[in-house]
């Protein structure tokens, strides 16, 4: 692996694989009476968060705190950021303070590949604007190959606010290096211009492309990244994209649900889908807590060659 | 591991396939004679070629004297105290028996001890596994040299090496054949 993880582009199939291998192994830990690692003690692990988010934080401190580390919370809010303090000013402060490993997650898209280049520490990436949120492809990898056995040849389709899902940018960029067939399926207005160019296919009707899925990823449209209106009424995008019980019923015997979370019941998926037994939601947030645990060994568990 | 022509013309095979058997043999015995027929006792190999000879020491157990030993793995890459003076290892898997190791007489078992430093992360990993009621250590070869103040319970062969040499051990399982042998110089 190489030092930083800043785009899931970063990771051939080899090196994936090996993520998602060594997550399966670190998984155990987590069913353990003692639910503690010894590997990375005496590292630090800084989690530099500019944006809000509950899960993702919480899962890198988790995972660092399950193999040991130091782990110190850092919120623009309340902090020197307030005040004016530029990313390379905080990031230098963090460095003096002997960070090994910089978890950022920032509104701007490049922000942690630019903090990589002042660091002499591991940067990963916990999402950096509409662009990419590669531990969050990781644990969707992760979750499909553990319910489904495989992720070669499979159909995944990705739904709903694609033009501002750093999810979907991610997924469709690591599920089609592990041979995944990905179809991003939303309203013409939220799919990105250049679409084209991606390794994957489009549609914008959803009821057309359910049959032939294995796996339905539901994403929740960003209303707070959203300046203009990209679509009439919350209930007619319901209508359209939303994955309610009679849609759900048209899928595959074996096909799975999965979202990233948070979800907006009744928006993009019902209450009924999104607790069947299709779904995977509540797997995928403890998936997230071993892959980053994953990651983070990788990353700092070795020596620099 | 891909032998080299030139390391493997000049290794000295230590151990034949039926020495081997034979250690196995002495080992499944000497585990029998000391915990009175092998009850309340299980056995975890560290990956990867102790969880095969885990394996190999049940079953001879199991044909001597008709007693079932549970047998696991345990990984203790996580417990290294060496993981900086390299690139980060590939995670082998851990895999308790279904009774656990609570009040159980362990033994650990691995193909060589060296210079200690596995047996010590084992006992860290076990630590955090469970509580055995104690806890020994079986391996097929001692070759000295050991950094930490450990021994082994059972023995299957001492053999004195320089340190520079390298031990090789092949089983079935993992390598296609048995045996033990000494190679002079690590092969690049």
């Amino acid at each position: 692996m190489n030092r930083h993880l800043l785009s899931a582009a970063d990771l051939d199939a080899a090196g994936a694989t090996e993520v998602l291998d060594t997550a399966a192994e670190l998984a155990n830990v987590t069913g353990r009476e003692v639910k503690k690692l010894p590997t990375l003690r005496g590292r630090t692990v800084v989690n530099l968060f500019y944006e809000d988010s509950t899960r993702t934080r919480i899962s890198f401190e988790a995972a660092a705190k399950r193999l040991s580390a130091d782990v110190i919370n850092f919120s623009a809010k309340g902090s020197s950021v307030a005040k004016g303090e530029s990313l390379k000013d905080t990031a230098l402060t963090l460095q003096a303070m002997g960070a090994d490993a910089v978890v950022v997650r920032h509104s701007a898209a490049g922000a942690p590949h630019r903090l990589a280049h002042w660091l002499d520490g591991s940067v990963l990436n916990a999402g950096d604007g509409t662009n990419e949120h590669p531990t969050q492809a990781l644990l969707d990898a992760y979750t499909i190959r553990s319910r489904l056995g495989r992720l070669s040849g499979l159909t995944v389709a990705v739904v709903g606010d694609i033009l501002h899902s750093r999810v979907a940018h991610s997924n469709a960029r690591l599920l089609h290096t592990l041979g995944a067939k990905v179809v991003l399926v939303g309203p013409p207005t939220l799919m990105p211009v250049g679409v084209g160019a991606w390794p994957v296919s489009f549609s914008y009707d959803l009821d057309a492309v359910l049959p032939e899925a294995d796996v339905v990823m539901m994403l929740r449209v960003q209303q707070e990244r959203m300046a203009d209106s990209y679509f009439p009424t919350v209930r007619e995008y319901a209508r359209h994209y939303g994955l309610d019980s009679r849609r759900a019923a048209r899928l595959a015997e074996h096909a799975i649900v999965m979202a990233p979370g948070p979800i907006i019941r009744g928006m993009e998926i019902a209450p009924e889908v999104a607790d069947s037994a299709r779904s995977t939601i509540v797997e995928q947030v403890a998936n997230g807590v071993s892959v980053r645990m994953a990651v983070l060994y990788l990353l700092l568990g070795g020596g620099r060659q | 591991m891909a032998f080299s022509e030139a390391a493997h013309s000049t290794a000295k095979t230590v151990l034949s396939g039926a020495d081997l058997q034979r250690v196995v043999d002495r080992i499944a015995h000497q585990i029998l004679e000391r915990t009175q027929g092998a009850t309340g006792t299980v056995l975890l190999g560290i990956p990867t070629r102790g969880a095969p000879l885990a394996h190999r020491i049940a079953d001879r157990i199991h044909a001597f004297e008709r007693v079932r030993v549970p047998v696991g793995v345990v990984d203790v890459t996580l417990y290294r105290d060496d993981l900086r003076s390299q690139a980060p290892r590939a995670l082998g898997p851990t895999q308790l028996p279904p009774g656990g190791i609570d009040g159980q007489r362990v033994i650990l078992v691995d193909d060589v001890l060296f210079r200690g430093r596995t047996a010590r992360a084992a006992l860290d990993a076990l630590r955090d596994l469970g509580r055995p009621a104690a806890v020994q250590l079986a391996v097929l070869v001692d070759r000295g040299h050991r950094e930490l103040p450990i021994r082994a319970d059972y023995v299957g062969k001492n053999l004195p090496t320089a340190l520079a040499e390298q031990v090789r051990v092949s089983l079935a399982e993992t390598d296609g054949t048995d045996s033990v042998a000494i190679v002079p110089e690590p092969p690049e």
